[in-house]
């Protein structure tokens, strides 16, 4: 039975798409076959992130309008086994996805995957709530910075009561914050909230801290998914969230300023 | 000692604390007008409006405070009242 992960923020800019090609490779390389949705319609990117955007013919519109078969747009990444990439279309139609479309291209997906990401776009609005709407489990994606917390906030209210999980009855969709762009400098300097002001507002478990990491920036200047970069820290950090995700207990690293040297050590691994 | 509360009061005005409690007392009002009856922006200017029925009270000099922490919420409503209210102070 496959398990349907949506990536979610609210705001924009958090890190949503570089999350959902982490998380979908980190996935693949475990061996769970897993495909990755664009749900940004107009606005498509998970395809640049994942470096595939010349391979791009057909489209999830295409499979939900046009007639066209999900093998005919699914793409096979080349780096990792078990990996499909599903991109969108850069149409101006915001209702070119629609509920029941995207129950059916989800319900063919289930048959064949273990694991569905929903990359979702930024907002509330129907393109965000559709990619949510399906899911068993979501991944709130969160700065450490007061717009994102409260736009967190938002969306996991919309996970709590308009989820088909929630509007159902069922056992909630399984929540879990990663926090990304993690400073620790600036953190111990009291001038960006910590790990643990987020947990206390949010109230919910926690995914994983990804560290702030200039390598996240090359990473998607030439297409590859962060977590292929085995020596980045933002990479390490994300391979320790998806073990998470797999229901392993892992220490969080990069979360608190230790010893002397530590963060010389760390400058020096993410140069 | 002196040294000691200066350390102390820096530490508690970083900004880094100033955004969480913003956030605190932010999403206390927002949840609460997001799920089921949204009674406390309401209580709270019922609340105000019965003060008013016999003390005259600037709403600047009302202060709403929310505080919560693993086992507890409190909401504090503090709300400054003129010194000559009730006459002299003995």
């Amino acid at each position: 039975m496959a398990t349907v992960i949506v990536v979610t923020s609210g705001k924009g800019g958090v890190g949503k798409t570089t999350t959902s090609a982490a998380i979908a490779t980190g996935l693949a390389q475990r061996g769970k076959k897993t495909v990755v949705i664009d749900f940004d319609v107009g606005l498509r990117n998970l395809d640049l992130i994942m470096g595939v955007e010349r391979r791009v013919v057909f489209d999830f519109i295409n499979v939900i309008n046009d007639g066209i078969r999900l093998n005919q747009a699914l793409i096979k990444d080349k780096r990792v086994d078990n990996l499909f990439i599903l991109p969108t279309s850069q149409t101006k139609d915001k209702d070119a996805l629609t509920h029941e479309g995207v129950e059916k291209v989800l319900d063919e997906l289930r048959q064949e995957f273990d694991y569905i990401v929903c990359d979702s776009p930024a907002g509330i609005e129907r393109g965000a709530q559709l990619a949510l709407y399906f899911a068993d489990e979501a991944v709130v994606v969160t700065n450490p910075e007061v717009s994102s917390v409260r736009d967190s906030d938002r969306i996991l209210g919309i996970l709590n009561s308009r989820s088909r999980r929630a509007e159902r009855g069922e056992a909630a969709v399984k929540q879990h914050l990663l926090l990304t762009r993690y400073d620790l400098e600036r953190v111990a300097r009291g001038e960006m909230l910590k790990l643990d002001d987020v947990l206390d507002i949010l109230a919910i478990p926690v995914l994983g801290v990804i560290p702030q990491d200039d390598m996240v920036l090359q990473a998607s200047n030439i297409g590859t998914p962060i977590i292929l970069d085995e020596r980045s820290i933002a990479g390490q950090a994300y391979r320790d969230s998806v073990s998470r995700l797999l229901g392993e207990t892992l220490e969080l690293r990069y979360v608190a300023p230790q010893k002397r040297g530590f963060m010389s050590w760390l400058r020096g691994r993410s140069a | 000692m002196k040294l000691f509360d200066l350390f102390r009061r820096s530490r508690e005005t970083t900004s880094a604390n100033a955004a969480k409690q913003r956030l605190q007392v932010l999403l206390t009002l927002e949840r609460s007008a997001m799920t089921g009856p949204d009674f406390l922006p309401l209580m709270q200017r019922e609340l105000l409006d019965v003060i008013k029925k016999y003390v005259e009270i600037d709403d600047g000099k009302v202060k709403v405070e929310f505080e919560r922490d693993q086992s507890m919420s409190m909401l504090a409503v503090n709300i400054e009242l003129p010194p000559d209210m009730l006459g002299k102070p003995v």
